[in-house]
């Protein structure tokens, strides 16, 4: 079976870059999709073809089915890979595809569908005995659920929108006589945000780890994982240092939580890529949180410790290839982290958009660069601040964390402001290094600083 | 045409609304302007010029007009159709008098045919893409002098 001749990019920055990369490795053609704001941009000048598809604003450009699928038409592309982000996770845009004859380059919509409804997700595989977070057995309607909800399982609890993402319509509840107004809050904030006001209620845990599967499917039902990530530091649930292995989980613990990985990814009818978290708490019990449908910004941590290109599998599963191998010819070597560098003021973390006047990307062993920036480049004000990931391999923890420095001293971005200052402070921070951290790490460190 | 001939149409068309008159037969052209203080006749006798005298004027010509004229770009990706279907006549050629709304062409984008109505009324001067061709957002598709 031959691989695609043509495959449409439907994203930006440096998601699009990796994916022609891939491509280019195996001798696919590339279509980037670009807005009027975007016209000189990286993935542009590196795909094979390039098209305008809209003005700057995301909706009528890079979230414009439209606009994506009548340019894969007009260029003849076979399959599109839509990155992360703007209509990676969108099931209506994977069936539209579908529709056109055009090979979405994901999971199948319904795998999405479900990915996107949260509360349903927990009450699916809470039935096939994954451990979830204690809560709500699906979504809540009324304050007065809630409240017989809080009984059982106690004090705090933390509101999440069914629709949710990215951080956003979570409501924290410390005390019994606030749940009224918070659900009534976190109702109308989900609302405003994702269209969709369904709520559903889990135990707050205030000291837990972020822990994430990779999970790889083939059509045929194969299913294996590439083990776990530890996205533990993050502020605001923005993700900011991503590492693998997870400096905390011991073998048989690994083990266990892949294997619960993969048994809800078959229970589910997983197809193509994508990660299940967990959250592990500070007794080291794992419990299932959500499903991401697409690709993840720090897949790269993943492909330095397993020597997998994931955008490369994920193309070759989306044409139908089975898995080229099985469960125990999955192997770890050494330990790699992931900063992900964004255009912002490393204070007060507001975004700094501008040109890039000078650029010095750093090289030598064990660094990886993913990124979009080139000297004269423009950082746009119109999307995501991320501009470049740097990975950093070593043979042990130690060793990437120290490679991660001295690559970041290198680092030379002039123009716009970044936030490697912040890694330089976490990557020194005696608790950083002794692996003991908590996603509150970040918030409580700058805490401290300014106490 | 003698000079006798001339002053006649100039005296004709004083009483009519006209304000502009161009004449042109085999060897000779004429232009008569009304409402202008100096040089209101032109006329100019047309030789056949030779090649490398033509061609760098012509070209500045174009570009001095089209900085003048009226930019209709295409609202969608797709592929641009002069006509509604193969056989019909295309909805304009260079030269038609367009009334702003009216359609210019068609872009098909997922199987939808998609009328693209002019922005301005005026003369379509250019057509700047061939029919079935694919274009992109924001592509210049026909140049029209505003009038």
């Amino acid at each position: 079976m031959e691989l695609f001749k043509k495959i449409l990019i439907a994203n930006r920055g440096e998601i699009a870059v990796r994916i022609i990369r891939a491509c280019r490795e195996l001798g696919i053609k590339t279509v980037a999709v670009y807005s009027e704001a975007d016209r000189d941009a990286l993935h542009v000048k590196l795909a094979d073809e390039a098209i305008c598809i809209g003005p700057a604003n995301p909706g009528q450009s890079y979230l414009n089915i439209t606009a994506i699928l009548s340019a894969a038409d007009v260029t003849d592309a076979e399959a599109i890979h839509p990155g992360y982000g703007f209509l990676s996770e969108n099931a209506q845009f994977a069936e539209a595809c579908v529709n056109s004859g055009i090979v979405f380059i994901g999971p199948a919509p319904e795998n999405i569908k479900i990915g996107g409804d949260k509360a349903k997700a927990r009450q699916i595989l809470k039935r096939k005995g994954i451990p979830v977070v204690p809560g709500s057995d699906g979504p809540v309607n009324t304050d007065e659920a809630c409240i017989k909800i809080v009984k059982k399982i106690g004090l705090p609890i933390i509101f999440k929108a069914s629709a949710g993402g990215g951080g956003r319509g979570m409501r924290i509840v410390n005390e019994e006589k606030d749940i009224e107004q918070a659900f009534f809050m976190a109702q109308r904030e989900a609302l405003a945000a994702f269209g969709n006001g369904e709520l559903y209620i889990e135990k707050y845990f205030p000291k837990v780890r972020h822990i994430e599967v990779q999970i790889l499917a083939d059509k045929q039902g194969n299913i294996i994982h590439l083990g776990e990530r530890d996205c533990t530091i993050q502020r605001r649930h923005q993700k900011l240092i991503e590492e693998a292995p997870s400096p905390v989980l011991n073998e048989k613990l690994r083990k266990k939580i892949g294997e619960y990985a993969v048994k809800a990814a078959k229970a589910l009818k997983f197809r193509n890529i994508g990660t299940f978290e967990f959250i592990v708490d500070d007794e080291l019990n794992p419990y299932f949180i959500e499903i991401n449908t697409r690709v993840q910004v720090e897949h790269p941590v993943t492909e330095e410790i397993t020597d997998i290109d994931i955008i490369k599998e994920q193309i070759k599963l989306a044409k139908g290839y089975p898995l080229s191998f099985k469960q125990p010819q999955i192997k770890f070597r050494g330990h790699a982290i992931e900063c992900r560098i964004n255009a912002e003021d490393p204070e007060k973390f507001i975004p700094s958009p501008g040109i890039v006047e000078f650029l010095y990307l750093p090289g030598g062993p064990g660094i990886r660069v993913d990124s979009y920036l080139y000297q004269g480049c423009k950082v746009s004000p119109y999307y995501d601040s991320l501009v470049a990931k740097i990975i950093a391999k070593g043979t042990n923890r130690q060793e990437a964390i120290n490679r991660m420095k001295r690559a970041l001293q290198e680092t030379v971005i002039k123009g716009i402001q970044t936030n490697i200052p912040l890694f330089l402070k976490l990557l020194e921070h005696p608790d950083f290094i002794k692996g003991k951290f908590f996603t509150d790490f970040v918030q409580t460190m700058n805490n401290n600083d300014k106490s | 045409m003698e000079i006798k001939e001339i002053k006649e149409i100039i005296s004709f068309l004083k009483d009519t609304d006209v304000t502009e008159l161009n004449i042109e037969r085999e060897g000779f052209k004429i232009r008569i302007k009304r409402g202008y203080i100096y040089g209101p006749i032109e006329i100019t006798k047309t030789v056949k010029p030779s090649e490398e005298t033509v061609k760098p004027s012509h070209v500045v010509e174009i570009q001095e007009q089209e900085e003048l004229l009226h930019t209709v770009t295409s609202p969608l990706v797709g592929t641009f159709y002069r006509a509604s279907s193969p056989e019909a006549a295309p909805f304009v050629e260079v030269g038609t008098r367009v009334e702003k709304g009216q359609v210019l062409c068609i872009i098909e984008a997922m199987k939808i045919m998609n009328e693209i109505e002019s922005d301005v009324s005026g003369i379509v001067k250019k057509i700047l893409v061939e029919n079935g061709q694919p274009v992109e957002y924001g592509e210049p598709l026909f140049l029209i002098e505003v009038a």
